[in-house]
């Protein structure tokens, strides 16, 4: 009976293989199915669709429902923006807040990374657990959180700016009482809390990806760098940083893409999309086409404009990663 | 001393990382003289649970309680894992157990499409919402979500369908058991770990989100947790304790979800180098 089974078996397997490829061909493009058309229809068409909408004038929902005309005004709606001296506020704020943040995640992140390598296990597993709860808040309660801690009453810091020295406040400052201090109604000042926050939201994941790292070098190669007398500035870029040079490419690409288009965080922190000297260009995108009066046109040309500029550092993320599996 | 150096650097990053978090539970649980005293208490005193009461049995919008909102949120984020998993599941098979032509062009659209700015489709989405009849409604969230959450979930599931020892397969296909039985009896359960841990990365960017469910969805009772938050944070600034009370219940499960599976973000996002 077994060798009956065992002789068919083997008979099946010789046979099999052929037969089974030939009918399989279709398969593996029908269990691709739904999630091509998930991807189409989700994704993909609704891109083609801003870019569409980019075009005409639309400022009314009734068009969107089909129920009036759609005026095609060709670019007049890109003139308007690129047109606009608003336009370069917005640009100027989205590039030099995504620069802060990046350079400021990727330094804090690495330094962390580095220093959980180094700490003790115990110490290191705490350190971890605590990181990750930055990583795994919402980026709503974090914000929610932190505007607690700069409220203008009871907030954290505003009871640690009084309790300041006053001479030293003033001197420093100009003001000894911090009571109603408006911590959000500057824009630099916004932006630096905004930067605090990101920063806080995001650094957990550089950090942890660098850990994980550093766990695939070889430590022998510090240990020999460091007994040949290198110091810890030397030993991390001539011997750790060329190691971890690909990790740091892709970090640094997701990085920009996440903080070119930030909005939780500062919708929350602006309390909605009033705050124009503060804008981006994801909450500009989206105040002109939502507030009213709505201008679907315009905030899908806006949407445009930031994807091409995403665009262009996603080319860079895919090339590295396909060099990354052909390496593996 | 570079010991101790290194232990100090190590809790000031605890700090930093862990405060915002414990700061808001510990205001939550705070009676509201301690919580709007001159000097804040870095510990609740005579700690209460009147704000978790106030929340959970009051209205948090009028008409609306924190519990009605809840069950929106998590109608519409585990309907998204349903679908998500189901969809990414064929599709990871595909990819990871077969060889064909468009693979890799299907692995690069992968790619690019989680690269999409998806604040960017808030306005074409909005048309089809629209168009479709679904303004207003929770299935336009899902259907949003479903679209955010697959790329990823498809890019993630395929290491573990990979990891799934071919041999396994191919000694039941020989035992005489048919494709489908294949799938379910062996490939379906060696993967459900994988399956869970890409469910709550799905879970979480459907119950997080705020754009969409705030565009989407106008009628109050519709509301999913995080716009009714928003506007009752809007609302009632200043009322810190339940402010905090709420958002504690709201990110509770997402640490809870996230810690489960944090390793796999990592390999997921970094590693794009997960072999399939």
């Amino acid at each position: 009976m077994s060798t009956l089974t065992q002789a068919t078996g083997e008979a099946a397997a010789r046979e099999i293989p052929a037969r089974r490829r030939r009918r399989v061909d279709h398969l593996p493009y029908l269990l691709l199915l739904p999630c091509l058309a998930v991807i189409a229809v989700l994704l993909l068409w609704p891109l083609g669709q801003v870019v569409m909408m980019s075009f005409y004038k639309l400022n009314s929902v009734r068009q969107l429902r089909g129920d009036r005309e759609w005026p095609w005004v060709g670019l007049a709606n890109y003139a308007q923006i690129l047109g606009d001296p608003f336009f370069r506020t917005v640009l100027r704020n989205t590039v030099l807040f995504a620069v802060a943040n990046v350079v400021l995640t990727m330094i804090l992140g690495t330094l962390v990374g580095l220093l959980l390598n180094r700490l003790g296990r115990k110490m290191a597993t705490f350190v971890a657990s605590c990181v990750m709860l930055a990583w795994a808040t919402p980026a709503l309660t974090g914000t929610i959180v932190w505007k607690w801690i700069f409220d203008d009453t009871s907030g954290l810091v505003t009871w640690l700016f009084n309790a300041l020295p006053d001479g030293f406040s003033t001197a420093l400052f100009g003001r000894s009482d911090w009571t109603g201090y408006g911590w959000f109604n500057d824009p630099l000042l916004f932006f630096a809390i905004l930067t605090l926050v990101v920063v806080w939201h995001s650094f957990p994941f550089i950090a942890v990806s660098v850990l994980a790292g550093l766990k695939s070098v070889p430590s022998e190669l510090q240990e020999a760098a460091r007994v040949d007398g290198a110091g810890p500035w030397r030993v991390f870029w001539s011997v750790t940083f060329p190691v971890l040079r690909p990790v740091f490419g892709i970090l640094v690409v997701l990085s920009t893409i996440w903080d070119f288009k930030v909005f939780t965080q500062q919708f929350v922190l602006a309390g909605g999309t009033q705050d124009r000297p503060t804008f981006m260009l994801s909450i500009y995108s989206y105040a002109e086409a939502f507030s009213p009066p709505p201008k679907y046109g315009l905030g899908s040309a806006i949407a445009v404009i930031l994807t091409l500029i995403l665009l262009a550092v996603t080319a860079l993320y895919v090339r590295m990663v396909l060099r990354q599996e052909d390496e593996s | 001393m570079k010991k101790i150096a290194l232990n100090a650097a190590g809790l000031l990053v605890a700090l930093f990382a862990a405060f915002p978090v414990y700061w808001m539970v510990a205001t939550s649980l705070k009676p509201n003289r301690e919580i709007f005293s001159a000097t804040p208490r870095p510990v609740p005193a005579k700690p209460t649970l009147e704000h978790y009461r106030e929340i959970l049995t009051g209205n948090l919008i009028p008409g609306v309680t924190f519990t009605d909102f809840f069950l929106n949120s998590a109608l519409v984020a585990v309907a998204t894992v349903l679908l998500s998993g189901l969809v990414a599941l064929l599709a990871a098979t595909a990819v990871a157990r077969f060889r064909f032509r468009l693979r890799t062009t299907f692995l690069i659209l992968l790619l690019v499409v989680q690269m999409i700015p998806l604040e960017a489709l808030v306005i074409p989405l909005f048309l089809m919402i629209q168009r479709l009849g679904l303004y207003n409604t929770l299935p336009s969230l899902i259907l949003t979500y479903l679209g955010f959450s697959l790329p990823f979930a498809v890019w993630m599931l395929r290491g573990f369908v990979a990891a799934v020892p071919k041999e396994l397969e191919e000694a039941a296909a020989i035992d005489g058991a048919s494709r489908a039985q294949t799938f379910r009896r062996i490939l379906f359960p060696l993967v459900a770990p994988g399956l869970v841990a890409t469910s709550i990365f799905s879970f979480i960017t459907a119950w997080n989100e705020l754009i969409f469910a705030l565009t989407f969805v106008n009628d109050q009772h519709k509301y999913t947790l995080p716009v009714a938050m928003t506007f009752f944070f809007g609302r009632d600034d200043t009322a810190w304790g339940s402010v905090m009370a709420a958002s504690t219940l709201f990110t509770l499960p997402v640490i809870v979800f996230f810690l489960l599976v944090q390793r796999r973000m990592v390999s997921g996002l970094v590693a794009g180098a997960v072999k399939g």
